[in-house]
């Protein structure tokens, strides 16, 4: 079995303590969620870092909330199987309660986070192994080295945001509350990608992500997340989209959107879905036409780079399938799309 | 061979009792709840944990070694080189190229350096980071064809100056002429690519060296007995100083058939520091130890007349072999020698060269060198009965070998249920009435195949016994049962367990069965070629018989009856006649022993004489054959590439199913595992020769949810020479499952696969460029 580093643990049972460990650790502390990332990733030595804080037993991080406004309020530590299962999530948020179907499998769905996928690390074919076989290879540059492995003479980071909710919550137009000893800020999760694999966030590494909001969709939402991988279960998404579709009272397409993840270091929206599909209804040629221009806007758009394994020549072919079928999926209010 | 290798199909009673019933697993319920022990259970009083140094290079001379600096590190109790073990070794006595660490060179990355001892895997792991090695890269060799094409730098020493580990050149009667004068020739190229065992428990080896200097080895090793061997030649130890010992093994599969670098280290480490010393390695490791699937690059022609009788068959196979030779020299026999069944062709021909490369050493993988030619051949098969306009069962049933028949190359053929196999498939998966009738996208595709139940080449030349048991009777009633034979999950403990309570009419819970410890048990070849039960299942027959007859006069002499009155069923013994006489076993036991002295037996089992009269003859002679025919239904999405393999239909002629629970068994797992690999698998390295993704995670097997339904068909041909009639069950289900697929891939969406695996990516592009190649024809350009 691979070694864990030394580090020190730390458990604290109030946010506040927790607050307090990372700001006394400057920088040298990481968060702990469920830890079914964290923990290979360390034993591959890909962090190297002197302290743990644990969220396991801060009070209030596990739940499912209901806000008068019909907004969602979803604790961090929240299970994935927790929220793939929850009829509030389901109900509102169905391409979330999807995606979050689909992370991995059960056990580590139910080990693993929402908080802890939303703040997943990018993934990459050279970065994600162990320190012998990165030594061998002469690393890269996210990690130990200087050289791209991914895009000759690259400069940047490409490796993929493989978080599968990530999709659904920029669809949904999720906010993340993260908080700092003494400061409190809420993000749209729109605004929280960069698009530097080292670490694709905007935010600093001590903060701590302390809440998810949805806010309410529009009557006539629909939702579906369309996942492809290798197998049926346990894989990272070799390309994931989330659509969304909102359906008028007369059953026409008012919006639609389109998010795509695996594809680089920040998960993409498609722009001119919602013009290619608005007015038309579900079942018509019109809405057929409209998916085709929307999974060649996808085309064109999402381009998958040979950073996660498997073939990006494949990975990108599977772009216009996959939003069609998403997108079909969401207008019939059922998905996920997966197996393909 | 001997009277004592044949028993005959007949029932010691009339009746099985125990013999062709579902039964349990003798060791089940201990594996089920987690009692059972496993190498790496193991734990002795002041044992050290070493971890091993490799090489990131994939082709290096070493200059120089400096462990200084780690033999300084407290905690560190040993560290040892190639130097300390220079003596090579190999599984094949002919090609021992191979040492427990690199003396002089590395070859490929992940190649073993150095082993430290210490007091914890920790510090020894710390301790690797201080040792120094310097190295002179050197080229390397990452494909088959660049090994071929350039000798220099040669990645070992030999003769000719090449990178050619084994070639083999046989030709059986004039394949040019009947090439020449048959209407029908099928010609193509075809590919298999690289696949490992994963077996769930990683490699571990546990030595200690006892107060009289005697060196004990746990290991999990499927070969106990080339262990032994090996350790006695690499460490210059006189063998009787040894004892190799087999705990629970958690799955094998072909990957633990070599003996391996830790196990010499932790013998090694053991002698040096005198404390007992334990070896794990993690799953990277397992995979640069690899001995799987050996890649093949495969050239085809078969030749028919019209109304599909085969002709000839012509076959020039390249194999990349890895750096090392492991079962090479069979693997590159096997490739050509395992092919003349279950058809009847006149005329063969192969050319098959085993190349190395600095990659991690290809060796035996179920279904060991037989399975990327079988691939080949059934492919091309199914291309000729498309040419013919034949049903292509119609067209395997036409070839037939049939039993008690001579292949091409000098194998004899006893019994032989392939025919039966076909009808079964055909009949199971409604084939005629559903083959050509399924909706677009969905499909048929049928396969056979042949293999072998041991083999009589003995790895190492001798005279003796292939499998021995011996037995020891308690006067409680217990019979424990000593094989040499190494249970790898494939329940050759039970198997032994219900022959022996069969023939002493003894229930299950009294036998003992104590296995694969070279101290208590005959020698038995170990787990390899599918050869323990046929093999082992003999000699328990045997031992069984002489202890019964004791037993038996015993109680005749007893009673003052004929012997054939007496019998021993259920635990107890009894007069056929009257029914008021009749005694428990352990009674029975001690009037035997009153008579006979301390009761005990021994049984043995060794292959007659088989094989061609040509060199190599014997290499892929088998006592017995076993045959399989595979339908796969496979639904292809059209828009992706995706394959949905909907259900597989196998049936296998074992002979005799001794327990049909565990047969099914078998099939079920050499089905999925030929899927899995031909779809999910691929052991490969990079453009780096750095293994693509040395993990459970990047080389995905498929879980259950990408398992098909699984239909295991039993056929029962009942073999003259086989233990109550039965052959192998282990390896032969897997062959025809992958070119059945192929070609069920054919008949749904019309895209001929020659080259695996069978990616959603590989299926896409086939369909596109068909498709591409249907515009153009029927574009108006091309009308004629």
């Amino acid at each position: 079995m691979l070694r864990l580093p030394p580090f020190q643990l730390e458990e604290p049972k109030s946010l506040y303590a927790a607050l307090v460990l990372l700001a006394e650790a400057k920088g040298q502390a990481m968060i702990i969620a469920g830890g079914t990332d964290l923990l290979p990733n360390l034993k591959h030595r890909l962090f190297e870092p002197k302290l743990l804080v644990s969220l396991a037993r801060i009070e209030g991080f596990v739940g499912i909330e209901l806000q008068e406004d019909g907004a969602l309020v979803i604790g961090p530590m929240t299970p994935l199987a927790q929220v793939a299962a929850s009829e509030l999530v389901q109900e509102r948020a169905p391409a979330l309660a999807q995606a979050a179907s689909l992370v991995a499998g059960p056990q580590l769905r139910t080990q693993g986070t929402l908080g802890g996928n939303v703040m997943l690390d990018t993934r990459c074919q050279w970065y994600n192994q162990t320190y012998f076989w990165r030594q061998s290879l002469g690393y890269c540059l996210k990690k130990d080295g200087t050289e791209c492995h991914v895009v000759k003479g690259g400069q940047k980071c490409v490796a993929a945001a493989s978080n599968d909710t990530a999709a659904p919550l920029m669809t949904l137009q999720a906010s993340l509350c993260f908080e700092r000893l003494n400061e409190k800020r809420e993000l749209p999760i729109r605004d929280l990608w960069s698009s530097d694999g080292i670490w694709n966030k905007r935010c600093d590494q001590d903060e701590l992500l302390t809440s998810i909001r949805i806010p309410a969709q529009e009557a006539g939402h629909r939702g579906a997340y369309g996942k492809l991988r290798t197998r049926e279960s346990i894989d990272f998404p070799l390309l994931g989209i989330a659509a969304r579709m909102t359906l008028a009272d007369d059953g026409t397409v008012s919006d639609a959107e389109l998010c795509g993840v695996a594809l680089a270091a920040r998960p993409s929206l498609v722009r001119g879905v919602s013009e290619a599909l608005t007015g038309t209804r579900p079942g018509t040629d019109e809405f057929t036409s409209g998916l085709e221009s929307a999974a060649q806007l996808a085309y064109k758009q999402l381009r998958p780079v040979d950073n996660v394994p498997g073939s990006a020549w494949y990975r990108r072919e599977m772009v216009p399938v996959l939003a069609k079928r998403t997108l079909q999926a969401a207008a019939r209010g059922d998905g996920p799309v997966h197996p393909l | 061979m001997s009277a004592r290798d044949q028993h005959g199909l007949a029932a010691p009673h009339g009746e099985f009792q125990i013999i062709g019933k579902p039964q349990r697993k003798i060791d089940g319920a201990t594996k089920a709840r987690g009692s059972a022990l496993y190498t790496d259970d193991l734990c002795l009083p002041g044992m050290l944990h070493a971890k091993t140094l490799r090489s990131p290079h994939a082709h290096a001379r070493i200059l120089s070694i400096d462990t200084s600096a780690a033999q300084a590190l407290p905690g560190v109790h040993g560290v040892i080189t190639g130097q300390d073990m220079p003596t090579p070794y190999g599984v094949i006595p002919w090609t021992p190229d191979e040492t427990a660490l690199a003396v002089d060179k590395v070859r490929f990355i992940g190649d073993e350096v150095a082993a430290v001892a210490a007091v914890d895997e920790d510090t020894a792991l710390c301790a690797l980071d201080l040792i120094h090695v310097e190295y002179e890269l050197l080229h390397s060799y990452q494909s088959p064809q660049d090994a071929l094409e350039r000798n220099e730098p040669a990645i070992h020493k030999n003769k000719r100056g090449d990178n050619v580990s084994k070639r083999v050149q046989l030709d059986f009667g004039e394949v040019d002429k009947a090439f020449e004068t048959s209407p029908v020739v099928i010609e193509g190229d075809y590919s298999f690519h690289g696949s490992t065992h994963a077996a769930i428990e990683p490699h571990c080896a546990l030595a200690q060296v006892d107060g009289n200097g005697l060196l004990t080895l746990w290991s999990a090793t499927q070969i106990t007995h080339y262990v032994h061997r090996a350790l006695a030649s690499v460490l210059d130890l006189a063998p009787h100083r040894i004892r190799v010992i087999q705990p629970a093994i958690g799955g094998a599969f072909g990957g633990k058939s070599d003996p391996f670098s830790l196990e010499f280290c932790v013998a090694k480490l053991a002698q040096i520091t005198g404390r007992p010393v334990k070896m794990l390695w993690n799953r990277e490791e397992v995979f640069y130890a690899h001995r799987g699937r050996h890649p093949m690059d495969m050239h085809y022609r078969t030749a028919a007349d019209e109304s599909g009788r085969i002709q000839s068959v012509d076959a020039k196979i390249l194999i990349d072999g890895g750096s090392y030779s492991s079962f090479g020299l069979v693997t590159t026999y096997y490739s050509g020698q395992l092919l003349t069944g279950p058809y009847d062709f006149p005329t063969y021909r192969f050319d098959s060269t085993r190349v190395f490369t600095n990659k991690p050493p290809c060796g035996p993988k179920r279904g060991h060198g037989s399975v990327q030619p079988r691939f080949a051949f059934e492919v091309q098969l199914d291309e000729l009965a498309v040419q013919l306009g034949m049903d292509p069962i119609e067209l395997r049933r036409r070839n037939s070998i049939g039993p008690q028949t001579m292949t091409v190359n000098g194998q004899r053929i006893t019994s032989c249920g392939f025919d039966e196999c076909l009808e079964k498939v055909e009949r199971a998966s409604d084939w005629k009435s559903r083959r050509g009738k399924l909706e677009q996208g969905r499909g048929l595709g049928v396969a056979g195949s042949m293999y072998i139940s041991g083999t009589n080449y003995a790895v190492y030349p001798n005279d003796m016994p292939q499998a021995g048991i011996q037995l020891k009777v308690d006067r409680s009633g217990v019979v424990t049962v000593f094989s040499g034979a190494n249970d790898i999950g494939q329940g050759s403990n039970s198997m032994v367990a219900y022959v022996v309570a069969e023939e002493l009419g003894l229930t299950l819970d009294m036998l003992r069965v104590v296995a694969a410890d070279t101290d208590l048990c005959p020698v038995d070849l170990g787990a390899y070629s599918s050869r323990v039960t046929f093999m082992v299942g003999n000699a328990a027959i045997d031992a069984s018989r002489k202890l019964r007859k004791l037993v038996v006069s015993s109680l005749a002499e007893h009673w003052e009856i004929e012997e054939r009155r007496v019998r021993l069923v259920g635990g107890e013994a009894l007069d056929l006649e009257d029914p008021t006489r009749h005694m428990t076993m352990a009674e029975a036991f001690q009037i035997a022993e009153v008579k006979h002295d301390t009761l005990g037996a021994t049984g043995s089992y060794n292959t007659p004489t088989l094989g061609g009269d040509y060199r190599g003859g014997s290499i892929g002679a088998s006592p017995a054959y076993s045959f399989s025919a595979h339908v796969v239904e496979v639904a292809v999405d059209e828009e992706t590439g995706h394959l949905d393999v909907r259900e597989v239909w196998c049936a296998h002629d074992c002979g005799k199913a001794l327990n049909p629970t565990l047969v099914a068994g078998q099939i079920e797992g050499s089905v999925y595992m030929g899927i899995a690999e031909a779809i999910y698998e691929n052991h490969q390295t990079n453009r780096f020769g750095l293994h693509a993704g040395p993990s459970l995670l990047d080389y995905s097997m498929a879980t259950t949810l990408d398992t098909p339904e699984i239909k295991a068909l039993i056929v029962e041909s009942l073999d003259p020479e086989g233990p109550y009639g039965a052959k192998e069950a282990g390896e032969g289900p897997l062959h025809s499952a992958i070119p059945a697929l192929s070609n069920a891939i054919f008949d749904a969406v019309g895209i001929r696969l020659r080259h695996l695996p069978f990616t959603p990516e590989v299926v896409l592009r086939a369909l596109r460029e068909k498709r591409e190649a249907e515009r153009q024809t029927a574009s108006p350009g091309n009308n004629p």
